[in-house]
């Protein structure tokens, strides 16, 4: 599918469009706050999705995610969108029943630019066994895209994105780097190949990793996405806990070692390098590592803060999906930083 | 005479690529003056003048309207490569750079026992060398060797006193459950390492 000249469909987004961290948060406080004792997850631990108990052994989870394009092509842009709104479902340990088309897109564009969005989108519904159910969509001067998602989780098993303990084994599920990848891309300088492994990155639901870390004791889970792997390990490790990274075991799209040195960085990584840098401590880390572990990710993949008697075996099934992965590093009792990256 | 770039309205990382681009083609000396319309253009334009050395300033006319100032270092500024560091020739009698690599607790192939007795043997000799190596780095089954129960910790730590920088891959302690144990030196990565090899002017392993 090719845009006519006048169109710009791809403007710089996905994750990278998110508002900061630090922005965010300052009016979020702002907002009175109801109580409910069956709202067993809402957004004071700042996390990925709402959960509501409904029953003794049955909640609902309910998220949204939306944003504008990524990538040039539409189709593919559909399954990204979708993937990532998906995502924060499995990061709880839910499963997914119905979602919900948001959609923004200027009436004077071609409408079947707006049917591949779709059409890219449903497949990512129906493969996570959900069903489209309808939407929503407005007039805008960009395109804009998501799903509003309704889940079931067991209320017992819930995976909190601050539960994990001293001990813990931090395992992430995709590779980092698809943010610095994709701004490249739209500077012309991505090669094919970096391209191709961030859209089988972004597209890849995290169904799976989620199915497998349930048969594990995991202690938290998240997934990252617009803060970064620091900003969301920083939000994981709460007031208690220090997390040692090692780079080595990092997983990342190799080009964006070499992107992010030509500084083909977005504002969204130094939003979360001014949010995080204060409770970091590099020890000899390279720049371009830096940059990767502070980069934006759209759709990217689950940290999850695993006991770790139970770390190889589940790793062991993780790797098997296929996706680069990684043991990255171990949560201990806190220390002056609360992350230590060497 | 400084030449102007207009990046107002422009989102990251468009601003860096036009600046490095004007960069390229400018004289030692001479200074870009690019306007940008938000604090983070202004922190990431700042960032990369830092990491390539570039003397860099910046001033806030508006709350919409900032100008950064990057001095150019002519063919240096165009350079993506890495810097190369400097390496460190052997003054008359003085240390040089050697590294030594221990990348296993057992010193050749053959017995086991045997190994470790020769390793044992070796760290202890390092430490007569009369001109001891500049850098001791320890990896994979090597990392063993500076634990809490070694055989060789007190040779490395006297190692350490008469100056050699000691240094044990933080992977390999961690991969083996030993990093609470190390008992000399510093934790170290992959970067460093590599980075210590290639500016050596000697790698021994033994």
């Amino acid at each position: 599918m090719q845009n006519s000249n006048d169109i710009i469909f791809c403007k710089g987004g996905g994750c990278t469009a998110k508002l900061g961290p630090g922005v965010l948060a300052g009016v979020l406080a702002q907002l009175p706050r109801a109580t409910d004792p069956r709202l067993l997850i809402g957004f004071d631990s700042s996390d990925d999705a709402a959960v509501y108990q409904l029953t003794d052994d049955l909640a609902i989870v309910t998220t949204l995610d939306f944003f504008p394009p990524m990538v040039d092509d539409p189709y593919l842009f559909g399954q990204i969108a979708a993937a990532n709104a998906l995502s924060d479902v499995y990061a709880m340990g839910g499963d997914v029943i119905t979602a919900l088309n948001i959609v923004c897109f200027p009436e004077n564009w071609d409408m079947n630019i707006l049917g591949q969005i779709l059409l890219g989108g449903n497949e990512k519904v129906l493969e996570s066994g959900g069903i489209l159910a309808g939407g929503h969509s407005i007039t805008d001067t960009d395109v804009k895209y998501g799903l509003s998602v309704t889940g079931t989780i067991n209320p017992r098993r819930i995976f909190a994105n601050n539960g994990c303990r001293a001990g813990d084994t931090l395992i992430l599920t995709k590779p980092l780097g698809v943010g610095i990848v994709c701004t490249a891309n739209r500077v012309g300088k991505a090669s094919r190949d970096a391209m191709d492994q961030a859209v089988g990155s972004m597209t890849t639901l995290n169904k799976y990793a989620s199915e497998i870390m349930r048969k594990f004791r995991v202690h938290a889970c998240t997934d990252v996405t617009g803060f970064g792997f620091l900003g969301h390990l920083n939000e994981m490790l709460g007031h208690g806990f220090t997390a040692v990274i090692d780079t080595l075991e990092v997983p990342f799209i190799r080009e964006s070692a070499k992107y992010a040195n030509e500084f083909l960085l977005t504002a969204a990584a130094q939003r979360n390098r001014n949010h995080v840098e204060p409770f970091v401590e590099f020890q000899d880390v390279p720049f371009s590592m830096q940059e990767i572990l502070y980069d934006a990710q759209t759709s990217g993949g689950l940290l999850i803060s695993i006991d770790a008697a139970d770390a190889d075996a589940a790793f062991t099934e993780i790797e098997a999906l296929g996706l680069p992965c990684g043991i990255v590093g171990t949560v201990v009792e806190k220390k002056d930083k609360k992350i230590i990256v060497r | 005479m400084a030449e102007k770039l207009d990046c107002m309205g422009k989102v990251c990382p468009v601003p860096v690529v036009e600046t490095r681009k004007i960069l390229a083609g400018m004289p030692e000396g001479e200074v870009v003056e690019v306007s940008v319309d938000n604090d983070i253009a202004v922190q990431n334009l700042t960032k990369m003048a830092v990491q390539k050395h570039l003397a860099v300033s910046s001033v806030k006319l508006t709350d919409t309207h900032y100008v950064v100032s990057i001095t150019s270092a002519g063919e240096k500024s165009a350079d993506q490569s890495e810097e190369i560091l400097p390496v460190q020739l052997i003054p008359g009698g003085g240390q040089s750079n050697e590294v030594v690599v221990l990348a296993s607790d057992k010193m050749g192939e053959g017995d086991e026992k045997l190994g470790r007795t020769l390793m044992k043997g070796y760290i202890y000799a390092l430490t007569e060398l009369s001109l001891p190596p500049k850098t001791v780095l320890m990896y994979n089954n090597g990392a063993k060797l500076g634990i809490e129960g070694s055989d060789s910790l007190a040779d490395l730590k006297l190692l350490e006193s008469q100056g050699v920088e000691i240094m044990t891959c933080g992977t390999c302690l961690n991969f083996y459950g030993i990093t609470e144990k190390l008992g000399v030196g510093s934790i170290t990565n992959m970067y460093a390492i590599s980075e210590k090899l290639s500016a050596a002017t000697k790698v021994i392993k033994p």
